[in-house]
């Protein structure tokens, strides 16, 4: 089944090719939506679907397996908890800090400042879980039936 | 100080502990995590209760943006009797969880079960707390995405198939809502729960407000289980394993209820909606039609989780009944029978989860000759029957009591007369328990059955003792869902 798997993709020359070209630059435009979101338009979850769009067309061409060395289960799992962690960690910060929960304006001496920190911080957190998530549960619709 | 933030502490502890339980991944570890915060959760939930009988209604901002542009969390009576009843009895479900999650739960699974469990509780107590009609929405999927995972984990396969309907179903009723949601916003231009009860008086006419109305209602019921919508729940809380039925049955559907009354009585509050388009009627048939329906099917059964599941169909419908008869006394005696339910069902399923632990099996014909090889676990069953049924001395005469008293005072005899007799249903299925754990020998095959665990035991007597310590000073419940219907029924005037 696996091996079957591979030799069709050996003769697809252009997709394996051509998506090893494009795998690096859907990351980058991944990063770019990420850092960009507070600008303009994107943000944590457009860009978690993007970055995680890198892996998936990973493993329609090379397969699940491998896709899951590049991204074994333990990171996708801990970055699902990571992300909320960082959301509401931020907030609880906010709390230390003597302001109500994600009142940003605590983060900096500028409020400004804090804001937009703030923001950044929370939508890397939706960015990871998102990511992971698409990742996770694309696997696990493809991945079904192997061990 | 710390108490300024309890709002928002009583959703972001259990929300950041999910998380911990998925890196910690050890299950008696999560499991002490999961037992300490719930135990945190009805601490705060407890001090917010006094804090609103001393002070009133409490407003929180997040983010410090002002209501209604920000999102704002706000309890006020009704708001903290509900986050009572979810945290009282996530308090005591976790510390039954850990033997009968073991028995039911894969065990290299059981973290994720723990997770899925804080997160349902974050999602329920969101749902109570948050005075933000779009945000409510954020947190009833919370609560219903981990609800799914949690009735497909048992090792029964036919969860998956009852959790998969239940995903149908619940996102429909969720979709429904956001719906009316989109409706109201386009109309109002405010999400804001209090601001709208504020806008909507003025253009309460208008079509689409009505139709958002007729949206956010049809989609809560179908959250709350009423008669014609409930076709997720028998099977879903049947073979779910028998903590998530426990938590389930006692929080999830009195939540939706709470959902609901928010709507009518806040968001619609100004305008007397129940009167001014007539859903008063129709909720009350269903309501009625729920409560003998439910009954009668319950009678049937032989799976007596998806007995008691049935029963519960019925008790939504005494629920909605009492809401819909629009009085001070209708609304208490609704709103009091969410926690006297809450209570009774969550006693009864902690027996059935004993049993399943002790025969595996929750099949009336295989709990034959139970009585006296489990006699406190099926005495306690007797008793939270007893309160079920609605006997003098338990929370289920109380709650219906005042049902009765809300029907009279309106002067509807027949209704009296239903509720009278659709509770007596309540005593044939329940005999047939008894009849065959008392007076059936046990099967000649079956091993002896110890008593059940005393973990396990000291939850379910627990819960068992306040359907009875309520029922008897049923004053101080009644008192604070009194307090909750008039400030409810007062937005109206």
């Amino acid at each position: 089944m696996k091996r079957a798997d591979m030799r069709i993709m050996q003769h697809r020359v252009i997709l394996r090719v051509i998506s090893k070209f494009l795998i690096p630059f859907i990351l980058l435009f991944g990063l770019y939506v990420q850092w960009h979101g507070d600008f303009g338009p994107g943000g944590g979850f457009q860009a978690g679907v993007i970055f995680a769009a890198a892996f998936i067309l990973y493993a329609l061409i090379f397969g699940v397996d491998k896709t899951r060395q590049a991204v074994p289960a333990w990171i996708t799992r801990g970055g699902l908890a990571v992300g909320v962690l960082i959301y509401a960690g931020v907030g609880v910060a906010t709390l230390f800090l003597g302001e109500n929960f994600l009142d940003y304006n605590a983060l900096a001496h500028d409020p400004i400042h804090g804001q937009h920190l703030g923001i950044l911080l929370v939508e890397l957190g939706v960015g990871v879980t998102v990511c992971c998530a698409m990742i996770t549960i694309f696997i696990a619709f493809t991945g079904r039936g192997r061990k | 100080m710390i108490t300024d933030h309890l709002v928002v502490l009583q959703i972001i502890i259990p929300l950041m502990a999910a998380p911990l339980c998925v890196f910690i991944r050890n299950a008696n570890v999560t499991w002490a995590l999961a037992t300490v915060i719930s135990w945190i959760c009805l601490a705060i939930s407890i001090t917010l209760m006094q804090q609103v009988m001393a002070t009133g209604e409490i407003i929180y901002e997040l983010g410090g943006w002002a209501a209604p542009w920000g999102i704002e969390y706000r309890v006020d009576m009704l708001n903290a009797w509900v986050l009572v009843i979810v945290t009282s009895i996530g308090a005591v479900v976790t510390p039954y969880a850990k033997l009968s999650a073991e028995k039911e739960i894969d065990n290299d699974r059981l973290y994720i079960f723990y997770a899925m469990l804080l997160l349902c509780e974050t999602g329920l107590l969101g749902i109570t707390v948050t005075g933000d009609a779009f945000n409510l929405f954020v947190f009833l999927e919370i609560s219903a995405l981990s609800t799914y995972v949690l009735i497909s984990m048992g090792k029964d396969r036919r969860g998956l198939t009852a959790a998969y309907r239940y995903l149908i179903m619940g996102t429909l009723g969720a979709t429904f809502y956001i719906v009316g949601v989109g409706l109201l916003y386009m109309q109002t231009g405010s999400l804001n729960i209090a601001d709208l009860g504020n806008l909507i008086p003025d253009i309460a006419d208008n079509r689409t407000v009505q139709a958002a109305l007729a949206f956010m209602t049809v989609g809560l019921c179908v959250k709350l289980a009423l008669f014609p919508l409930h076709m997720w729940l028998p099977n879903a809380y049947a073979f779910a394993p028998s903590v998530v039925t426990v938590f389930l049955a006692a929080t999830a559907t009195k939540v939706a209820v709470y959902a609901l009354v928010r709507v009518i009585f806040t968001i619609f509050g100004g305008v007397d909606i129940l009167e001014a388009v007539q859903i008063s009627d129709v909720l009350i048939a269903m309501a009625i039609v729920a409560m003998f329906a439910g009954s009668a099917v319950a009678i049937y059964q032989t799976n007596i989780k998806r007995m008691l599941a049935y029963s519960s169909l019925a008790q939504i419908g005494y629920m909605i009944l009492g809401l819909s008869m629009n009085s001070v006394l209708g609304v208490s005696a609704g709103l009091v029978h969410l926690f006297n339910h809450a209570m009774i069902k969550g006693g009864l399923f902690m027996v059935m989860g004993c049993v399943v632990y002790r025969i595996g099996s929750a099949k009336l014909d295989d709990m034959a000759g139970l009585g006296k090889q489990m006699p406190v676990t099926m005495g306690a069953f007797v008793l939270g029957g007893l309160s079920l049924i609605g006997v003098p001395l338990t929370v289920g005469f109380v709650s219906k009591w005042a049902l009765l008293q809300a029907a009279l005072e309106k002067g509807w005899w027949p209704i009296a007369v239903l509720i009278v007799i659709s509770s007596l249903m309540a005593v044939i299925y329940i005999w047939r328990v008894i009849e065959v754990v008392y007076f059936q020998a046990a099967p000649a095959g079956r091993a002896a059955v110890k008593e059940a665990p005393l973990m396990m035991m000291i939850p379910m007597l627990t819960l068992i003792g306040a359907a009875y310590y309520f029922g008897i000073d049923g004053t101080t419940t009644m008192d604070i869902a009194g307090r909750a219907a008039e400030a409810l029924i007062g937005g109206l005037k």
